[in-house]
């Protein structure tokens, strides 16, 4: 919307493929944010509005939305070679799999050194007890997603102050491990540290980072990517096993931090966990009017099953889960956290996280009023349907697009079959409007489709 | 045309309908997201008449609730049928409570309605006869 200008102005790493789309709408109606349209017969991501969840990518049919990522190769412009993991990589792989021979494997691809990010959990509870301390009143929101945030920002801007100010687990390790290196003699820019994401929305959070000033992170690798390749390592002759790991700080904790409820213990008062972003949704409307008693914490995922449930995991969310948590059996108890503080003198503090509402129909009051009014008038006309016939979400959305001057009443198939009925319209005009929405030939006969015959002509 | 000012909404509520409780707020709120208000603001303004909801929803038999929103100000008017309060300034102090135990128990009626009303909103009066109802009429100004 007119709000923020509309072009490239936030990272995204979901990119619909046009020449695979089939404009299908599936990802239209399930974005949470509203974020996409249909033009020519193709999804279209809005910048502003996307908050990168991937709810759009898991839902398509012939796979056109796709995460973008950094060359592999990339990490080889550096001496030091880190692949920071997160915890969900190892939770993919049956249990007989150990994990010393998946670390191999993913030292045979190419890395130097390989960090689980959840080694440094302990520190985000340090960090953690000195802010509650100090910020004593008040719900505070985990700042662990990056899809939550943006969709804070986006959609519950009245919630963003309450986003704690306490970096999540990737910058953090980041931060900790390009320190740790440094000390070991290499240069800084010796240095590339690799995360491998497990969602788009991390991605973004590396790429045009919220509330961090410079990620530490050189680049990013698609989790699906590093799957296919352990595997195949993993399937070679004389895999060498005594890879050393480097888990000494890793606790049943940290294993369990990126499942739902990882964070939910350690916080004091009343903490509510919720995953997957519909739910989350649901929760911060009712939130918003402060319907519900006190609560102390929000540890809110985008994700079912949170990150086990990661748009580019390759297994089955709830095995995930499960393994990890018999994973967590195998880890000691968290140490006295204090024992973190002398390892690192970074800051862990979060910026402030701004709010940039996107349902605003105008930035001047009384032109917001006009457009709300015109909307409302509109809203008299359309049917409430919801079809998606004209390119847009929802009737609403429709609405909203023609006071902002961007579509037409005739953009709605049954205003447009009165309109031509009353002669206000003529068929040929009607047709372009469709052809623009759809595309040239999306009505004409095609047995390639789904479910058609696939006859040949 | 001046059209868009006022801005005129119309709800109706159920005494004893606790499922519905909130309803108006949040249809308000989705109408302020669109509107050019500053977020705080909105947060205020649907806090304060939910409040003013529930209360109706918890004592009364039913309500009306007309809102009148221009680029300055809203107002929002409650009007209820119900017992009425006996005692206006006591209403107003912080925990007092007439609920009975079964509005308590579904974590309402504990005693911040009208308090709660008060500090989000700009002005605020309250008329009641006992017996007959009560009417509150909220205003918050928009230009801080």
């Amino acid at each position: 919307m007119a709000t923020i200008k509309d072009d490239n102005y936030f990272h995204h790493a979901l990119k619909v493929m046009d020449d695979v789309c089939v404009g299908c709408t599936h990802c239209m109606a399930i974005c949470p944010t509203q974020a996409i349209k249909i033009i020519s017969g193709k999804a279209v991501i809005s910048d502003n509005r996307c908050v990168d969840c991937g709810e759009c990518a898991r839902i398509c049919p012939v796979d056109a939305i796709i995460v973008e990522q950094d060359d592999f190769n990339l990490i080889h412009n550096y001496k030091a070679r880190v692949a920071l993991i997160p915890g969900v990589f190892i939770g993919q792989f049956p249990e007989r799999v150990e994990t010393g021979d998946i670390y191999s494997a993913i030292k045979n691809l190419g890395f130097t050194h390989i960090y689980e990010v959840e080694n440094t959990v302990g520190f985000i509870l340090e960090g953690f007890e000195d802010y509650e301390n100090q910020n004593e009143e008040g719900l505070k929101i985990s700042p662990f997603c990056p899809a939550i945030i943006r969709l804070i920002q986006v959609s519950f801007p009245t919630l963003a102050k309450n986003i704690a100010k306490i970096k999540p687990p990737i910058d953090i390790a980041a931060q900790y491990y390009r320190h740790k290196l440094l000390k070991e003699g290499f240069k800084e820019e010796e240095i590339g540290i690799f995360y491998i994401t497990p969602c788009a929305a991390k991605i973004a959070s590396v790429k045009s980072p919220v509330g961090v000033k410079d990620s530490k992170i050189d680049g990013v690798i698609n989790m699906q990517y590093l799957y296919n390749q352990v595997n195949i390592e993993l399937r070679k002759p004389g895999l060498q096993k005594e890879y050393q790991l480097n888990q000494d700080m890793l606790s049943k904790e940290g294993v369990l931090w990126s499942l739902t409820g990882g964070e939910k213990p350690h916080h004091s008062g009343k903490s509510i966990a919720i995953d997957e972003i519909h739910n989350v949704k649901e929760f911060l409307e009712q939130l918003e009017n402060e319907v519900f008693e006190k609560i102390n914490f929000l540890e809110l995922r985008a994700c079912d099953q949170s990150c086990a449930g990661g748009l580019l995991l390759s297994g089955n969310r709830f095995l995930t889960a499960d393994r990890l948590r018999n994973r967590a059996e195998k880890y000691p108890p968290l140490k006295d956290k204090r024992l973190y503080k002398k390892n690192t003198e970074d800051d862990i503090h979060l910026g402030d996280i701004e709010p940039r509402p996107m349902e605003r129909l105008d930035i001047d009051i009384n032109k917001s009023f006009k457009k709300m009014a015109h909307k409302q008038r509109l809203m008299c006309y359309l049917p409430g349907i919801d079809c998606g016939v004209c390119g847009f979400p929802d009737c609403q959305s429709l609405a909203n697009e023609i006071v902002q001057g961007k579509a037409g009443i005739s953009y709605c198939i049954f205003m447009q079959k009165k309109l031509v009925q009353r002669g206000l319209l003529s068929k040929e005009s009607a047709d372009a409007i469709n052809a623009r929405i759809w595309g040239e030939n999306r009505f004409q006969k095609n047995c390639e489709k789904n479910g058609a015959t696939n006859e040949l002509s | 045309m001046n059209f868009g000012f006022p801005m005129r909404l119309q709800y109706m509520i159920s005494g004893g309908d606790f499922n519905n409780a909130g309803a108006a707020a949040s249809s308000l709120k989705k109408i302020l997201k669109q509107l050019s208000i500053d977020s705080e603001l909105v947060r205020k303004i649907v806090v304060a008449l939910y409040e003013a909801e529930v209360n109706v929803v918890a004592h009364a038999y039913s309500g009306l609730i007309n809102i009148e929103l221009d680029h300055e100000k809203i107002l929002i008017v409650i009007q209820d049928e119900g017992p009425g309060i006996p005692d206006i300034d006591k209403a107003m102090e912080a925990g007092f409570s007439t609920a009975s135990e079964e509005v308590r128990s579904m974590g309402f009626g504990a005693g911040m309605g009208l308090p709660n009303i008060k500090k989000n909103t700009s002005t605020l009066s309250v008329e009641s006869e006992v017996g007959k109802g009560t009417k509150l009429e909220m205003i918050i100004y928009l230009n801080t």
